[in-house]
């Protein structure tokens, strides 16, 4: 069958003469399948470049920036980190297992790039409302997607938040993320500078699976989806597990002087995008290539995006000693060619030549000019209609407990080996981000991803800011220090005037707060057309933040557990009337209302207060403040501790008129609560006074329940046993698992 | 004492059991590439956990059939000590050198979570210096640890002294609550007759240091200890 003759371009008219012009001729077939795969949003992030470029990139502690496979950090003693994250919404949401498990795999082999070993795992999920079968469905597979996966390669799966939200229910998200040790003078880069390399692919052999999987991905869902399945990759973690030994150990000899792995758009993406970052050329035999199919045209072998294959630049001489090394670990390979000088990509077929097009061209796509505009809906959404305080106010605190937003996700975090690799310090559910020991050291790092997608759509730049806002106190809560982001964009569809103005929003929100809170950006990632072409409806603007801090002392490492009876217990930063997109108002029916706004001042001095009383060591447990507001921040501190509390509202720092459900759950940024002993409650007090954050004891830690008053009336009162019954069980009895 | 640690493809807690034996308790350990694994060159070996083999068939039994297990099956001969740990237990059993089967959890899934482990024996130089009924933290990541035998290899097991660890609550009780897999008897460990192999599913190495425990305790480390004081 000669595909070549059917290919399917989505190129624009613009853009088909565009390239013309670039090339000085018509392309064949091949390279125009090339130029649609480079030239697609998934690929060139035509729409998004340009408005990505405000993100600070800078930083003392900024070893790769963004433009490669993945951000670097030095995290001190000569040692780095290198992080990235990517979605697989579109695979997901048509295949959610193979496509969440497949989405694992190529964050992996990013990691890998750099010559980092893979030491940890995040997902970040968003899913319709758990009573729909179809995101039952989604939520179980992708789960199950990711922990098949990820158990197998032996990289523990660390933390993650999932959320549920009808405007998911077609469009699931799936970010996952991976994060990687290494030494800061073995770093290698997916580039090709020296001329006469040799190319060796390495790993899974090529077949059909995943061809325009890209094209795909740039694409709104329709029914038709159902039909691109056969553009889903399938994954294969033993394989994989090979490829994280067998390119460490290559890279180790010394004779690799570049890699980059192949994802989207496959060897296309992969020896264009080497060789126009060293501005040379390449020059490949198509028929070398291991295959798992017969009769491959040279369009199916350059777009294929079949998986676990990674691509290497090797000096001349170091061919042999890299080969014995793929041997022995019993992997596929194939010499298929050599680096040139040209500046130009060169594909022969059995002797014929077949591409001849310059690198540049592929890489350098044309800028897509969108327009943005903000919704005449974005405009009421700070109208809310009013709404009586309920009397009872525990049953309140039952219903968010048990909200699947809310509830405890353990039967998500059991299915995924987090202990793996022997650096786990604080594990999923035990606090605000996983906390893992870098074993040469005394150091660790703490990671979170995050992300609000209610308050985003009610503001996409006070959401997305405080998003940045919320994943640096949860860093912080654990006694880190935020040194870096990389994220992943979730949109709708960005020809949609309303769309690319939640995006630019978006970026501008999460600026302001990496600038005001000196975090620069390492990385990134854009997914747009997310959005179900029946409906219409696009999905809440998303945009996970992914925080690496820093923890200079395992002693320092805090959890959320309450532990002592009598301590105090403390709440820094004041409590505002921001309710909008809150969990109180989602199970009340509130629509609108004025989600939490992100102030850098009021965060810099809230998280510098708790930084410094973590390392004078006044803090037994801290808890960032957010989702579910004061009650729930409060609740699972006392379940994780197995211990109650008592509280009272009167001394809480608010605004002065804020009713007593309000206070209770309000989730305005820029809060923690921390407990600490007696003696030191004072000294932590004057420690937030001289940082100019408000901050007051509201209560104790008592034996057993859970009780919140002001001054004599009672508000809340209910045992802890119940409360944990209530938030354990949501999840699974929602999925029918109990 | 010279211990092997044995590397499939696939193994994936080698470099874990191989840190606790050299940088915890300071033992010559070497990491061996399955194909060039002899048994003269070691006096102690650990199958680790993973995925050998991916886990196709079964999980454990193409490692089971390859050479290095061959060698292995030797050093067990010569009464040298050997440690399985989850994918190494598998191993065990289904190269025949323990008795049993592992099954998938009972639930289908996979489960990773701390549980307590009951010291049923001290008669095994793996538990000598742990009191029989000492209860230890250690964790789970599998999803084929549920433990099953005929009812006569069961009876055996128990009149020879074979069970080693049992899942149970927190306090020394064989419950159903304190099963995580639904394995017979509750049955979280081996030995062979000859008391010189053990095969558990929970990871002592992920429990050999404080820092990593959830109870701040590093209980496997004495079963690790012991082992290499063979």
């Amino acid at each position: 069958m000669d595909t070549t003759a059917t290919i399917k371009v989505n190129l624009t008219p613009e853009e088909r003469k565009e390239a013309y012009r670039r090339l000085g001729r018509d392309p064949n077939e091949t390279e125009l399948g090339m130029i649609d795969i480079m030239w697609s949003e998934h690929c060139s992030y035509k729409s998004s470049r340009e408005v990505l470029r405000q993100l600070p990139k800078s930083g003392r502690r900024v070893v790769v920036g963004p433009g490669y496979d993945s951000g670097v950090v030095d995290i001190g003693d000569g040692d780095v980190i290198a992080f990235k994250i990517e979605s697989h919404n579109h695979p997901s949401a048509i295949e959610p297992y193979n496509g969440a498990a497949t989405g694992i795999g190529g964050i992996i082999r990013d990691i890998l790039c750099m010559n980092c070993r893979p030491i940890g795992l995040l997902d970040s999920l968003r899913f319709g409302n758990l009573d729909s079968g179809h995101s039952r469905w989604l939520f179980h597979n992708v789960v199950k997607g990711i922990a098949d996966y990820g158990n197998c390669t032996g990289i523990p799966t660390v933390a993650g938040e999932v959320e549920f939200d009808d405007s998911f229910e077609t469009n699931c998200l799936v970010n996952v993320a991976c994060f990687g040790f290494g030494k800061a003078r073995d770093l290698t880069l997916g580039r090709m500078d020296r001329p006469d390399d040799v190319i060796i692919l390495a790993g899974g052999a090529t077949g059909r699976d995943g061809i325009h999987g890209v094209t795909f991905a740039s694409r709104v869902i329709s029914e038709e989806s159902e039909s691109d399945r056969p553009a889903v990759q399938i994954g294969d973690p033993f394989t994989k597990k090979l490829v994280i030994e067998a390119t460490l150990e290559a890279l180790k000899t010394g004779k690799v002087r570049g890699v980059k792995d192949l994802g989207g758009g496959g060897l296309t993406c992969a020896l264009s995008e080497m060789s126009s970052k060293g501005g040379t050329g390449v020059e490949i035999d198509l028929e070398e290539i291991h295959v798992r199919e017969q009769g491959m045209t040279p369009y199916e072998l350059l777009l294929s995006e079949s998986q676990e294959r990674m691509l290497f630049t090797v000096v001349p001489e170091g061919q042999e000693e890299i080969s014995r090394v793929f041997q022995k670990w019993g992997l596929p390979f194939s010499t298929i060619g050599r680096v040139t000088g040209t500046g130009r990509l060169v594909a022969r077929h059995h002797g014929r030549p077949v591409v001849d097009i310059p690198p540049r061209l592929l890489t350098h796509s044309p800028l897509a000019r969108r327009t943005a505009r903000k919704s005449k809906k974005a405009q009421d959404k700070g109208a809310t209609s009013r709404y009586r305080a309920p009397k009872d106010l525990t049953s309140i605190l039952y219903r968010i407990l048990s909200n699947p937003n809310i509830a405890s996700k353990e039967v998500v975090y059991r299915q995924y080996d987090h202990e793996v690799g022997a650096r786990t310090v604080l594990k999923p559910g035990d606090a605000d981000a996983a906390v893992l020991r870098m074993i040469s050291s005394d150091k660790a790092v703490a990671i979170k991803v995050d992300c609000n997608s209610s308050y985003c759509h009610l503001d996409p730049y006070h959401g997305h800011a405080v998003a940045v806002a919320e994943a640096a106190r949860n860093v912080v809560a654990t006694g880190a220090q935020p040194i870096a982001i990389t994220d992943c964009c979730n949109f709708g569809n960005p020809e949609n005037p309303e769309v690319y103005w939640q995006f630019r929003e978006a970026i501008r929100g999460i600026t302001y707060m990496l600038k005001g809170l000196r975090i620069p950006c390492v990385g990134g990632n854009v997914s747009f057309y997310n959005e179900d072409q029946k409906t219409g409806r696009a999905i809440k603007p998303t945009t996970m933040i992914v925080m690496l801090g820093l923890i200079e002392k395992l002693s320092l490492v805090t959890n959320m557990s309450l532990k002592k009876v009598g301590e105090s217990i403390v709440v820094v930063g004041r409590t505002l009337p921001e309710l909008g997109g809150s969990q109180y108002h989602r199970i009340m029916n509130v629509k609108g209302g004025s989600p939490p706004r992100a102030v850098v001042s009021r965060e810099k001095a809230a998280t510098r207060t708790v930084i410094e009383a973590i390392r004078k060591g006044y803090v037994t447990a801290a808890h960032d403040c957010s989702k579910g507001g004061l009650a729930i921040s409060l609740a699972e501190m006392a379940i994780k501790g197995g211990l109650g509390l008592t509280v009272d509202l009167k001394t809480i720092p608010r605004s002065p008129t804020m009713r007593f459900d309000e206070i209770l759950f309000s989730e305005s940024s820029a809060r923690f609560i921390v407990s600490t002993s007696r003696v030191q409650t004072t000294k932590l007090l004057s420690l937030a006074r001289k940082n100019g954050t408000p901050a007051a004891r509201i209560g104790e830690v008592s034996r057993s329940g859970y009780a919140i008053t002001s001054e004599t009336k009672r508000l809340i009162e209910c045992p802890v046993e119940l409360m944990q019954d209530a938030w354990r069980r949501a999840i699974p009895q929602a999925m029918e698992m109990t | 004492m010279k211990v092997a640690v044995i590397q499939f493809p696939g193994s994936n807690c080698d470099l874990d059991v191989f840190h606790v034996l050299r940088n915890v308790l300071g033992v010559e350990v070497d990491l061996v590439w399955h194909r060039s694994f002899e048994a003269e060159d070691c006096d102690a070996a650990v199958l680790p956990g993973g995925f050998s083999y991916g886990d196709y068939l079964r999980a454990g039994i193409i490692a089971a059939h390859s050479p290095a297990m061959r060698h292995v099956k030797e050093m067990a001969k010569q009464g040298k000590p050997i440690i399985g740990i989850c994918n190494g237990f598998q191993i065990l059993i289904e190269s025949g050198l323990l008795p049993g089967a592992l099954l998938r959890n009972q639930g289908m899934m996979f489960i990773c979570k701390w549980v307590k482990l009951k010291v049923e024996t001290e008669n095994n130089p793996f538990t000598k210096a742990t009191a029989k009924g000492t209860i230890l933290d250690m964790p789970i990541a599998h999803a084929e640890g549920r433990y099953v035998n005929e009812p006569e290899g069961l009876r055996q097991l128990h009149e020879n002294d074979q069970v080693v660890f049992t899942y149970t609550n927190t306090q020394g009780n064989l419950t159903e609550e304190g099963n995580p897999n639904g394995s017979m008897d509750c049955i979280a460990g081996i030995c062979n007759l000859e008391r010189n192999v053990l095969g558990l599913m929970p990871h002592p190495e992920r429990a050999s240091e404080s820092i990593l425990s959830p109870f701040s305790d590093n209980d496997g480390l004495q079963i690790l200890r012991a082992f290499t004081e063979m």
